[in-house]
């Protein structure tokens, strides 16, 4: 563990990193521009969540990582161990006990607290990029808040799908001033944005970072005859009897049968351990 | 939406005030100047190159011009010289009060999106936020353009060239502005299509009480809808007039070449 600084990154980049957090935290929702590094991982990895992390970091903290919701998929695994080999820092699969969780697509379904930090990887963090590929255009549409492009997506899906269909990724405005990618969290994490908790977003290859600090306003974006709704499967996890948390649906066999299952893994065994059982769950051994 | 009074009537929409565009030591526009008043079509014609592109682009605060103030009466303050105005509420009248029709429909259309979605843009960037209601003026005013509001769904790019510009007026128009700026409106489009989207401009133009400032080479768009007509050369302003009396009576020597140069079927 020596062989590297702690976290991986040396101190000139984390602090560089660092000020950007900062002005990200003090400008909810505003994308700072980054000096971002080439990290042993390729691009898509969570190499902007992974900067963030390693910046944030100090020795006392306690991390987890999750991917879609689940501690134990390969990105999750790969991240968590980097940070092991080189910060040594303590991990943890429970959400409760973590002061840092880097995610992937998903907020926990354990309500987080102001001592937690947690950090989303993004792949896009331009809200209007399919909309203006030009950069130097959505900057502008930013500064002036012209945001009615944003709106203009939404028609599209309730004009060709009769519903907003925006499933993941669903924009949201800032403290009613900046419009901000939530990064693909599926959009029935949405209403969660607004949680105790720090949230920052790195964007790696996008080289962007923007936060939001602990209980800022962030509405989801909609019509007034549609409005905006949090969606999930309806069905209760098969596995701990859930109803209120987002489920990943499991195909099972060729026939057709298929199972729903918590997407978090950490509330899933929690509620397990408690003793909920599902429609295919065993009782806790 | 406004109602012209008499009273308004008397001061000018837009007084364009020795307007010049530089690129380099090359002229684009010099010294141009003239009064729009309300409800009035101003044709601006020259040969290619003549700086009329360049003078629409200026007037419209798409180039910064090098000098000269083009001042419009804006509902809310009078009349401002949008050349120095800030930028957002340049942008912002640029989505309200004025619009902008490009030669080329794909120029002024997100081709990606619906025909509904590309009228409700408009409405959309200055607060619209009932679904009904947006896709409700879609629908009429795609009528108003003559498509038929099966089409509502399809995207741009299945349209003909027709109905392209035909969709690029009406997203314009759904706003109310008061100015319209034209660029070759007719441009590219077939004779039969160019006197079908001639009568519905000139139906628009008269119905709601625009005004309208149309470059073109074309003298019988400019016979049809202008009021007023500049001959552009070189970058100045050679002539200027009712449209009627300039292309009856041209005084300029280019002008006159330009009126003798029309074809005669």
């Amino acid at each position: 563990m020596s062989d590297y600084n702690f976290a991986y990154l040396d101190e000139q980049t984390k602090r560089m990193i660092r000020r950007a957090i900062l002005k990200g935290l003090a400008v909810p929702g505003y994308q700072v521009p980054f000096a971002s590094r080439e990290m042993p991982m390729p691009y898509g990895w969570g190499t902007g969540g992974v900067q963030v992390t390693a910046a944030t970091l100090v020795p006392e903290d306690s991390l987890k990582v999750i991917d879609q919701g689940a501690d134990d998929t390969t990105n999750a695994v790969s991240i968590r161990k980097f940070f092991e080999r080189t910060a040594g820092v303590a991990t943890t699969e429970e959400t409760t006990k973590a002061s840092v969780i880097q995610t992937r697509h998903r907020i926990p379904e354990a309500e987080l607290s102001e001592d937690q930090i947690l950090v989303y990887q993004v792949p896009i963090p331009e809200p209007l990029r399919f909309l203006e590929p030009r950069e130097t255009e959505t900057r502008k549409m930013h500064s002036l808040e012209e945001y009615g492009l944003m709106h203009v997506k939404l028609y599209e899906d309730i004009s060709q799908h009769g519903d907003i269909a925006t499933a993941y990724a669903y924009p949201v405005k800032v403290e009613e001033r900046y419009v901000m990618d939530p990064s693909p969290i599926p959009k029935f994490d949405n209403p969660k944005l607004e949680m105790a908790a720090i949230q920052l977003f790195g964007a790696g290859r996008e080289q962007r970072i923007y936060a939001l600090p602990p209980y800022t306003r962030v509405v989801s974006l909609d019509f007034e005859d549609y409005p905006f709704e949090a969606t999930k499967a309806d069905y209760p996890c098969d596995l701990c009897a859930a109803e209120d948390s987002y489920l990943d649906e499991v195909i099972l066999d060729d026939a057709g049968s298929r199972m729903f299952v918590c997407s978090d893994t950490d509330y899933c065994r929690s509620r397990r351990a408690e003793g909920h059982v599902g429609r295919l769950g065993e009782e806790a051994a | 939406m406004s109602a012209s009074t008499g009273e308004q009537d008397m001061t000018p929409l837009m007084q364009v005030k020795a307007l010049t565009k530089m690129y380099g030591h090359r002229i684009g526009c010099k010294n141009v100047s003239f009064d729009l008043y309300p409800g009035e079509v101003m044709g601006i014609v020259g040969e290619s190159g003549s700086g009329k592109s360049t003078l629409l682009n200026a007037m419209a605060g798409h180039h910064a011009p090098d000098c000269g103030e083009v001042v419009f009466d804006t509902r809310a303050d009078g009349p401002v010289d949008t050349c120095t105005m800030s930028e957002p509420a340049r942008r912002m009248l640029g989505r309200t009060d004025w619009a902008f029709v490009h030669q080329h429909a794909r120029d002024g259309l997100r081709m990606s999106v619906s025909a509904g979605g590309n009228i409700g843009e408009r409405l959309m960037a200055v607060g619209g936020r009932h679904y009904g209601e947006i896709r409700d003026q879609a629908a009429d005013w795609l009528g108003r353009v003559e498509i038929s509001d099966s089409r509502i769904d399809d995207r741009p790019s299945d349209f003909s060239g027709g109905m392209q510009q035909r969709l690029q007026i009406a997203r314009n128009l759904v706003t109310g502005p008061r100015l319209v700026f034209m660029d070759e409106p007719t441009g590219g489009l077939d004779v039969s299509v160019q006197a079908r989207l001639l009568d519905l401009l000139r139906s628009l133009v008269r119905e709601m009480g625009l005004s309208a400032i149309i470059v073109t080479h074309d003298l019988a768009v400019v016979r049809l809808l202008a009021d007023r007509l500049m001959v552009m050369k070189d970058g100045y302003v050679v002539e200027s007039g009712l449209t009627d009396q300039v292309l009856d009576d041209p005084q300029h020597a280019y002008t006159q070449l330009l009126v003798s140069s029309v074809l005669q079927v």
